[in-house]
């Protein structure tokens, strides 16, 4: 080979580098190992953490343990799909391409707005990109509701340094949200979570109202484990929804990869971030898909992209699309049932308890819910793990106590009563 | 030797979409029963009407899917020679490490102390990226290489701001990826583009003449855009340095130099990377990637948060102390599931097979240039390529009136997957390659150069007979409709209420 190059050595092919640039040592890592070694290696540090069985999970703030049926990575993990590129090449793409349209449409149907994208990085950069899509037409200002997760409201402060803007809090979190008083024709978008970070149901709609008076998009962020039993943004009046799509196929994974999701109004359909997949025919008139309406992205527009998004969650979207189509409409519903009732027994058990109460007692809420205990959230939390349970994450801002419980369709009643009594136990000590 | 292999479909030939598939009643799902009271959803949040998704049986979806993985090409379908994709062989054991309950089943907000191996997992990986590209401190939250860029352009936006002028330009050669300026307007900065020399490197007079006091930095990617080395490249960042400016390394082609150079040397200030390029995390089919970022000394106050710090005793936390930071890129700390596998990857090739990557992967390229030059001379012949070449089909054009295009679509009749086309915008015809380190369909670092066989001999042959291009249905040359009339692609809503579990 090097003969068919004319080089006498690998060396040669370097000597473009100027001589006091290379690297005259080796790297300062260890040597190369055995496959054996290097499973052995990560087994032992993957044991060194508490999960699944080991901590039974009432966590959630964004990222859910709910269950992910074994026909989804034995599918998703077929090897065409997830070593291949983005499906610039559709003769060699079909089955990515066809599977991201089929996750477009069954978004389109929970949420039921017209458009959706082959998804984000996750829920936080969906609402950024949400967000950068209602300041596109030249309104600055951004309105977001108390009850928006903080975790949200910094990924979107992070982001506005750079588009120039900061979000402005309508108002301290504190239960369900106040919708906005203070709202002008520079308002560019109104950002609702719902169901909320306290996992209260928010009234989307007195938000709506507003928002459309002064001409500003509404955004929601939605939970899409909810959208069986609750009311979809689209019937809400939502200009733009967004999602954490972790809850559909994806596994917890300490905080990624997941995917946000992305769903609009056809009108704004070409202000959309990242890659959207079209539906059309080949030369025989047979359907074919594609990446369609490119304009919009940053390897043909450049500094005028949309978005600076390429590589996206492609993997987790097709997860989710299997995950999406095992449930059907049926089992949509199902999951939120189970979540809902199981929620609600957890509360009940919760707030049984002598020095529990409900934070905010008579809202009605999804699958998480607040508690109030006569302790730090922290410490009473970090008790619990000793108990082999993670029983929720302490209330961002101050820690007054609030604990933030969620309760998915994977726990059991049996763990749910443990829970509590546990927690009990804990509290008297 | 032969590579890749074509795109067939075993199996009767299926229609339509998961939808088409869909019978009233049909289900795959399945729940325990519900062993608490049911509740009610008030009134006023109620979903009225079903959402329009597929019934189907679980043998409906395997039968669905494993037929659109077979209308699918990956790495393991055959060589995959995009220019800068680095699309190199994924090893399995990556796989199998990260589904390990202690990663996989990991919730982002559970305490620090639970969570100690992934931490450590982290931690070690971060000094491994830092020791390769050179850089002090890095942060692995950024879920790709666009948002690493990002993260980057805002801290350095954060560094001239705190100096008392976050200034107003970056620039960035002509040559480079789209994501580079679009970053850099997303960053709050106006792209000024380099213009580059005949031989596709930095003009670096241009350069000189464009720097001033208004510019806050350049992104460069070395190897570039073309797969050539800028040789110039310490009086490059130099030239930056002197005006205050930064200089970012766009780390899509850090393929070429693992063990030989390092951008910290080079001058930069700022690097990504791309696991799913240069340390072998499976594409996905477009995502999920991670694009961390590191940074020299001075920049380590401005890196996003949580960061992983080590306490006296040992332990590690994830830290949101960092008054100076800009924040937070990423709803958790990004795409921790790829950063498993991207340990896998460096821990398992180490210091020794890192190198032997980049060089094997500079002689694939080589080899592969030399070998198709007759009929697809380099874009810039004076510059010898590392681990990729554009070459052009301009004359190719001019003679038969064959394009790049057609060229790639011949390449896919042929059972292969095509080059990158059209792609830098700056060559004419332009055919970006990058045959990586296993090109020969080895393993990695374990195939010797010796077993390397040219898969561009192949691969690239047979277009000597200028055949006219076939495209391998379907394709979408010609659409019937605009692409955009389907992009929804739901049929109308069948208003059928939720069928309760029926099997
Ligand atoms: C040179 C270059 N820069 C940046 C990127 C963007 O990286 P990512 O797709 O991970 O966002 C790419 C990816 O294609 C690239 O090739």
């Amino acid at each position: 080979m090097l003969a068919t190059v004319g080089v006498p050595s690998i060396d040669d092919l370097f000597s473009q580098i100027p001589e006091g640039l290379r690297l005259e040592r080796p790297l300062d890592l260890p040597r190369g190992v055995s496959e054996q070694e290097i499973l052995a290696d990560l087994a032992s540090l993957a044991r060194r953490d508490r999960a699944g069985e080991d901590l039974v999970c009432f966590a959630g703030r964004g990222a859910y343990d709910h269950f992910v049926p074994s026909v989804v990575w034995a599918l998703a993990g077929r090897s065409e799909l997830y070593t291949s590129y983005t499906p610039y090449q559709p003769e060699l793409s079909q089955g990515v391409l066809q599977a991201l349209f089929e996750f477009q449409s069954m978004v389109c149907e929970l949420t039921v707005l017209d458009v959706s994208n082959a998804s984000l990085y996750d829920g936080a950069t969906a609402l950024v990109e949400a967000v950068n899509m209602a300041r596109a037409g030249g309104r600055s200002r951004v309105l977001v509701a108390g009850g928006v997760d903080p975790r949200y409201v910094e990924t979107l402060r992070t982001y506005g340094r750079g588009s120039g803007y900061v979000p402005e809090v309508i108002q301290a979190p504190d239960g369900r949200s106040a919708p906005p008083t203070d709202i002008d024709p520079d308002v560019a978008a109104v950002v609702i979570q719902h169901p909320n970070v306290f996992g209260i149901l928010e009234d989307v709609t007195a938000f709506g109202a507003p928002a459309r008076a002064a001409g500003a998009m509404l955004i929601q962020v939605f939970d899409p484990t909810s959208l069986g039993i609750l009311a979809p943004p689209g019937d809400l009046g939502v200009d733009i929804a967004v999602a954490e799509g972790q809850p559909f196929g994806n596994h917890l994974n300490y905080g990624g990869p997941y995917l946000g999701m992305l769903a609009a109004k056809i009108e704004h359909v070409r202000k959309m971030p990242g890659r959207i997949v079209g539906e059309t025919v080949d030369v025989d008139g047979r359907p074919g898909y594609v990446l369609t309406l490119q304009a919009r992205e940053q390897h043909i527009r450049r500094e005028k992209a949309t978005s600076n998004i390429c590589t996206n969650q492609t993997l987790m979207a097709l997860a989710a699309t299997i995950h999406m189509a095992w449930l059907g409409p049926g089992g949509l519903a199902e999951l939120g049932r189970q979540c809902a009732a199981k929620a609600s027994y957890a509360f009940d058990a919760l707030t049984g308890l002598a020095s529990v109460e409900a934070a905010f007692a008579g809202e009605p809420f999804f699958k998480e819910f607040a508690v109030r205990l006569p302790r730090s959230a922290t410490e009473v939390r970090d008790a619990l793990v000793d108990r082999g349970f993670l029983a929720g994450v302490p209330a961002p801002w101050v820690d007054d106590g609030t604990l933030i419980v969620a309760v998915t369709e994977r726990r059991t009643r049996q763990e749910i009563d443990a829970l509590a009594i546990a927690m009990e136990e804990v509290l008297a000590s | 030797m032969i590579l890749g292999a074509p795109v067939r479909r075993q199996g009767p030939p299926g229609e339509g979409t998961v939808r088409d598939l869909a019978q009233p009643g049909r289900a795959a799902w399945s729940f325990p029963d519900l062993d608490v009271e049911p509740t009610e959803v008030p009134e006023a949040h109620r979903r009225r009407q079903a959402p329009g998704l597929p019934e189907v049986a679980e043998r409906d979806l395997v039968r669905h899917y494993t037929r659109l993985s077979q209308m699918n090409y990956g790495v393991d379908t055959g060589i995959y020679p995009l220019g800068s994709c680095s699309m190199k062989y994924n090893p399995k054991l990556a796989e199998v490490a990260a589904a390990a309950p202690g990663f996989a089943r990991l919730h982002p907000l559970q305490p620090d102390g639970t969570a100690q191996g992934a931490l450590e997992m982290l931690w070690r990986l971060e000094a491994a990226l830092c020791e390769i590209t050179g850089m002090t401190r890095a942060t692995l939250q950024p879920p790709a290489g666009a948002c690493g860029e990002l993260t980057g352009l805002l801290i350095m936006r954060a560094h001239h701001t705190e100096l008392g002028n976050p200034r107003s330009t970056v620039l960035i050669p002509d040559s480079a990826h789209g994501t580079n300026p679009a970053s850099a307007r997303l960053g709050g900065y106006r792209a000024v583009p380099v213009p580059s020399t005949p031989r596709g490197l930095v003009d670096v007079d241009a350069l000189a003449g464009l720097v001033n006091e208004d510019v806050a930095g350049l992104m460069l990617t070395n190897p570039n855009t073309l797969g050539l080395f800028e040789e110039d490249i310490a009086r490059i960042t130099t030239i930056v340095h002197d005006v205050g400016g930064l200089v970012y390394y766009d780390g899509a082609n850090l393929n070429a130099i693992m063990g030989r150079s390092r951008p910290g040397d080079m001058g930069f200030d700022i690097v990504h990377i791309n696991t799913h390029k240069t340390f072998a995390t499976p594409h996905g089919g477009g995502g999920p990637g991670a694009g961390p970022v590191g940074v020299v000394e001075h920049l380590v106050p401005y890196l996003p948060v949580p960061r992983v710090q080590r306490d006296p005793d040992g332990t590690l936390r994830m830290s949101e102390d960092a008054p100076r930071s800009i924040g937070r890129m990423h709803g958790f700390h990004g795409n921790f599931g790829v950063l498993v596998r991207a340990y896998a990857y460096v821990f398992f090739h180490g210091s020794d097979g890192l190198q032997e990557v980049s060089e094997l992967a500079v002689l694939n390229a080589n080899y592969l240039a030399s070998a198709i030059a007759e009929d697809f001379p380099l874009a810039y012949p004076d510059s010898r390529p590392m681990h990729e070449f554009v070459a052009t089909a301009a004359g190719l054009e001019r003679d038969a009136g064959v394009r790049a295009m057609d060229v790639a679509k011949r390449v896919i009749d042929l059972g292969y997957h095509p080059s990158t086309v059209y792609f830098p915008l700056v060559v004419e015809e332009a055919m970006m390659v990058e045959p990586t380190e296993t090109a020969s369909g080895s393993p990695g670092a374990q195939s010797g150069p010796g077993t390397t066989e040219g898969p561009g001999g192949s691969a690239a042959r047979p277009l000597r007979v200028h055949l006219p291009p076939r495209l391998t249905p379907p394709g979408a040359s010609v659409p019937a409709r605009s692409p955009a009339d389907r992009v929804r692609g739901g049929r109308p809503r069948s208003g059928r209420a939720a069928p309760r579990r029926n099997r």
